[in-house]
């Protein structure tokens, strides 16, 4: 049995478990941004508590993802099994990436468009809006990218405590010593990482064009 | 517009500036001249409150500085920096409309004064308001920084070595222009440059800095007649035909 055999076989649930994938990046993404973007925007400019709170979010990266999961289990209130675990976990990996490129990228506006629009009289607020994003966004947006295909990819290993999403296909391959099923949770996984990836390039080149 | 005893300190204790007194007359064009780190950029940023002063008191339009609001204070001062510091992401159209906007005026009321703004710099608005900053010249863009400047209306414009980053042809021709338009305009000019040249060609009066401090204020011609080491210094930067080009 081939690997899209498989898959057409069995419709029903690779459309579930894309869904659940889908859902997991989903959650966790909106987790890390609607953390990381205002965290990094606040972090932007001070050179000292940036170096601080980027270094704490570089070592949560260097933990393996299965030790992530596993660590998070007994933590009350998001842990257990299942799928808030795993968006904790994913949201925490997905931080980082959005965190350093927001600052980097607020970082980046050149500094005599700062000088001159204080100069001129934008409050604070008005700056950010109608200055740093939008000329950050950019940056920024390479942020989301990586942050998006990462979580893609590390969201297959979720699938260990429960989760759910196309890991259970790998795990499932794995106990059968099947590669045909391993196949067919990896492929359509990397299938969404790409797409995503080349939807937010998209933008990406989009904005940066202006 | 009136620096009384002014010092600006950094954290460390350094001293930018140190008991300034200055006093600039309505309607005239005074230069700040002196060479890099003599304080010439401070002073500007501590009257439009970029910078806060560490001593003494700066008067603007008859009030205290420190006793304006900062951000409306800097809407009714227009500021000029070199290379212009226009927003690349806004059209011309945009950025010249920055104050106007910021202070809510009418739409039909800004589209004229924009359209006004680039005539008077030179730069027709049917051709350049589209534009992007990075699809003009040098000089295009600090005309369109000295529209943005001009465009509310402000009494007074601080302007920071506006023409440095020029090619001397086109600084030239700009200068020009300048000095039309500031006896014309009849605005209130506080203008930094280390081009001694440019300071007897644009002021009324010329306050020369040294290492923070004031050496003094001098008329052109008096300035040519000087006898401070300081200012022969400049005197003679002139007179050797070495212009500012050499010297940066």
């Amino acid at each position: 049995m081939n690997w899209y055999d498989f898959l057409l076989r069995n419709r029903g649930e690779v459309v579930g478990r894309i869904t659940e994938h889908v859902e997991l990046v989903s959650a966790a993404m909106a987790i890390a941004l609607v953390v990381g973007l205002p965290l990094g925007v606040a972090l932007a400019r001070r050179r000292a508590l940036q170096r601080w709170v980027l270094g704490a979010a570089n070592v949560v990266q260097t933990i393996p993802s299965l030790a992530l999961f596993g660590f998070l289990i007994p933590v009350p209130w998001i842990g257990g099994v299942g799928a808030s675990t795993a968006i904790v976990a994913l949201a925490l990996y997905a931080l980082l990436p959005i965190l350093r490129n927001t600052c980097t990228g607020i970082d980046g506006v050149d500094a005599a468009i700062i000088e001159s629009a204080r100069g001129m009289g934008m409050t604070p607020r008005q700056m950010l809006w109608q200055v740093e994003l939008p000329l950050a966004a950019p940056v920024l947006l390479a942020g989301i990218r990586v942050a998006t295909a990462m979580s893609i990819g590390i969201t297959t290993i979720a699938a260990a405590i429960g989760a759910g999403g196309l890991g259970v296909f790998i795990f499932r391959g794995v106990a059968m010593v099947n590669n045909q099923v391993i196949l067919a949770g990896a492929i359509p996984a990397a299938l969404l990482a790409v797409l995503a990836d080349s939807a937010l390039g998209l933008v990406q080149r989009r904005l940066a064009a202006r | 517009m009136e620096c009384r005893g002014v010092t600006y300190r950094l954290p460390s204790g350094t001293a930018l500036v140190s008991d300034l007194n200055l006093t600039v007359a309505r309607g005239e064009t005074l230069i700040l001249l002196g060479r890099s780190g003599s304080g010439k950029t401070t002073t500007l940023k501590l009257i439009n409150r970029l910078l806060e002063p560490s001593e003494g008191k700066i008067i603007v339009s008859g009030r205290p500085a420190s006793a304006w609001d900062p951000i409306q204070l800097r809407r009714g001062i227009g500021y000029v920096i070199q290379d212009a510091g226009l927003f690349p992401h806004w059209s011309v159209e945009k950025n010249v409309a920055l104050v106007p906007r910021l202070e809510h005026w009418a739409e039909e009321r800004i589209e004229a004064r924009v359209k006004e703004m680039l005539e008077l710099v030179g730069l027709p608005a049917g051709e350049f308001a589209s534009r992007h900053p990075s699809e003009l010249s040098g000089g295009q863009r600090q005309r369109v920084g000295v529209a943005r400047a001009l465009a509310s209306d402000p009494p007074i414009l601080l302007m920071d070595e506006p023409f440095g980053a020029l090619d001397a042809v086109t600084r030239a021709e700009l200068q020009r222009e300048f000095r039309a338009l500031a006896s014309r305009l009849g605005k209130t000019i506080v203008f930094v440059t280390h081009d001694v040249r440019e300071a007897i060609f644009l002021g009324t009066r010329i306050a020369l800095l040294a290492q923070g401090r004031l050496v003094g204020v001098y008329s052109p011609k008096e300035f040519l007649r000087a006898t401070e080491p300081e200012v022969r210094a400049f005197a003679e930067s002139l007179h050797s035909g070495r212009g500012d080009e050499e010297a940066r």
